[in-house]
């Protein structure tokens, strides 16, 4: 399904193609997500398989710490647009509606904990470079057949998994929504000239839910940990807690180090050959 | 590109100009001068990018208030772009109440001329020396015209010409210089108020606004102001925060790193964000886009562990090169690093483990000393 959008040409219209009278189809109602093998919501230290990180990601994430996430700056954000849809987070999509035309001028897009995402479907522009940034960032759309093409910037920095695993305030996001009955297939194309050496691709499928109301998620900063005032946490290149933490997760699934670092490499098939040498490469004699 | 080259002119010498100043420049005049953008921020407070440094504009019915100028040869440009937002705003306002009979002037005069003359430019806050954030000052300082100062309303008959300049004062140092020496900048473009307290505050409300200037000691240089907007809740915060490169460090002119450091808390220390550490108080930076607390505090924690790193290696007693090879900065390199230009990363290093190594003892004296008798 992903090559299928990437290649988007065979099954739908280009963009030049697009009809932007066209109406789509109602996306609006609650959709849950149906858990499946590339959703698992939380994250482990040092999973980076699958992500086209370059090594600048890599160095930071290898930097990083949750404690970090104690700080008073750092208390009380949500998630932002790049990863929200893959938490273990409800979405709710509403709409707006010109009350003449009755055409949506925009969808709202809402997860848990996050803010509202607009996606304005009236032609405007986008905001010059030197306009703020947003957790949701700025999002126009457009209908390519029943497909619903989103595309959003202005996103500030963020997590693209909470292991450290950053993506830039230069990111740029495509979204793809595609809904089949009471399913509806939401797919991400990211692209981060910064942290990424390829487009990241990931896809997380929701099945709507009338009985769903996500929850409110009320938030105070509190003093979480007694420490100096301006002291960032990080690990410190050198030490040994540099490398353990995200060299567990290698050793405890058993994948070879120059593997889980393979970035881009490890979302094709073919590093399945890489990581049965290195096991075997790394399997004691007998 | 344009963005990196503005900011880099930041670090160019104020007296001579060397061949560095003279590249930014060209590329500053290269640019299109004539698109400067005007950002609405909160309240009263606007934002002008492609003047070279951001400019801070304050403007509504009690005039004009600039936190900075721009490089020199933009300051027509600035002006223009302060008057077309004073049109704009004037365009804005709500039309004038019907009056009663009794009122003793009608309404037609004022239906006719819609747009009344706009107010001066009645200050000009200077955040630091560098001529991308000055190089305005005497141009559009004239074009002003200020409240009058301290006790003189009236008495003085050219007390109110041209706007008031105001910076810390090592700013006026920087940009004077004493009887009879050359100074680094026309007279017209000096601050014509300084203050050498922690901070100062204008006497009275702008357009809505109480207005602090905070004093940063050693950081981008020795005469760093962050301008706080206490009601549009605005800080323009200079080139201690910009969002385009690994913060210019002037060492050469009393910047720090732990100066930055500081400047940058001290500025998480008045933000207040509105929703989710989002929006509520935004800050200009020095340059590149606007930004809110998150944004900062990104900043500050970059620079603060890539602060950590050098000031570690250090205590192990790492020189300078190898604080360089180690790559201390790898994983910010991508977003904030340069390898040319006039502030490149290696600089940047250089800068900060040099405001950071232990100042070398200085040298014995030469020559006899006596021994004291035993």
């Amino acid at each position: 399904m992903l090559v299928g959008v990437s290649s988007g040409a065979q099954q739908y219209p280009s963009d030049e193609e697009v009809n932007t009278q066209a109406t789509g189809v109602d996306l609006s109602g609650e959709w849950t997500p149906v858990r499946e093998e590339d959703n698992t919501g939380n994250t482990e230290l040092g999973d980076w398989v699958g992500i086209p990180m370059n090594e600048a990601a890599r160095l930071r994430a290898m930097a990083w710490v949750a404690s970090i996430q104690t700080l008073p700056e750092w208390q009380c954000r949500p998630h932002a647009v790049s990863y929200i849809s893959r938490g273990p987070s409800q979405l709710r999509i509403s709409k707006e509606v010109d009350p003449v035309s009755r055409t949506v001028t925009a969808w709202h897009m809402e997860w848990l904990r996050s803010i509202d995402k607009p996606v304005y479907m009236d032609g405007r522009r986008h905001p010059s470079e030197n306009a703020p940034h947003t957790w949701g960032g700025f999002s126009t759309g457009q209908w390519i057949g029943d497909m619903l093409k989103i595309t959003t910037t202005h996103i500030k920095e963020e997590y693209l998994k909470r292991d450290g695993v950053f993506h830039s305030d230069r990111i740029k996001v495509n979204q793809f929504l595609i809904r089949r009955g009471n399913y509806l297939t939401y797919i991400l194309v990211e692209y981060d000239p910064v942290y990424l050496t390829e487009p990241l691709i990931r896809s997380t499928e929701y099945v709507i839910d009338p009985h769903q109301n996500i929850p409110p998620y009320p938030c105070n900063v509190v003093e979480e940990v007694d420490r100096p005032k301006g002291i960032v946490p990080h690990n410190m290149p050198g030490t040994a807690q540099y490398y353990a933490d995200v060299k567990d997760f290698a050793t405890r699934y058993n994948i070879p180090w120059d593997v889980v670092t393979a970035g881009a490499e490890t979302m094709y098939p073919e590093i399945q050959a890489k990581i049965a040498a290195g096991r075997a490469k790394n399997a004691p004699a007998r | 590109m344009r963005t990196i080259l503005l900011a880099c002119a930041a670090i160019a010498p104020l007296a001579a100009a060397p061949m560095i100043a003279q590249q930014n420049r060209a590329a500053a005049k290269v640019a299109p001068a004539d698109d400067i953008e005007i950002l609405h921020v909160h309240g009263s407070i606007y934002m002008l990018a492609g003047a070279g440094g951001n400019i801070t504009v304050s403007a509504g019915k009690d005039g004009v208030l600039l936190v900075d100028t721009g490089l020199a040869e933009n300051a027509d440009m600035v002006l223009a772009a302060v008057q077309r937002l004073q049109r704009q705003l004037q365009v804005k306002e709500q039309p004038v109440d019907l009056h009663w009979g009794a009122e003793t002037r009608g309404t037609l005069q004022s239906s006719l001329n819609p747009i009344g003359p706009a107010k001066p430019i009645r200050y000009i806050v200077n955040t630091h020396a560098h001529p991308d954030h000055v190089g305005g000052n005497e141009r559009i300082a004239k074009a002003g015209r200020t409240f009058t100062g301290g006790n003189v309303a009236g008495d003085i008959a050219d007390a109110g010409q041209g706007a008031a300049i105001i910076a810390y004062e090592t700013v006026l140092n920087r940009m004077s210089a004493p009887t009879g020496a050359l100074a680094a900048t026309p007279e017209g473009a000096w601050p014509t108020d300084t203050f050498h307290q922690e901070s100062m505050k204008l006497s009275h409300f702008f357009n809505g606004d109480a207005v602090q200037i905070v004093h940063v000691p050693d950081g981008h240089t020795d005469g760093d102001s962050i301008v706080y907007f206490r009601g549009s809740d605005v800080i323009a915060a200079g080139d201690l925060f910009v969002m385009t490169t690994y913060p210019v460090i002037d060492v050469e002119r009393g910047g720090t790193i732990n100066g930055i450091i500081d400047g940058l808390n001290k500025m998480l220390d008045i933000v207040i964000p509105e929703f989710r550490m989002e929006g509520g108080t935004m800050v200009v930076p020095g340059h590149g886009r606007m930004s809110d607390g998150a944004d900062l505090a990104y900043y500050r924690d970059m620079v603060t562990i890539i602060r950590d790193r050098i000031q570690t290696m250090i205590k192990q007693g790492k020189t300078l090169e190898q604080v360089k090879a180690a790559k201390v900065t790898g994983d910010y390199d991508p977003r904030w690093g340069a390898t040319s230009g006039a502030w490149t990363t290696e600089k940047f290093i250089d800068a900060a483990y040099k405001t950071l190594a232990p100042k070398s003892a200085p040298p014995k004296p030469t020559g006899t000393t006596k021994k004291k008798s035993q």
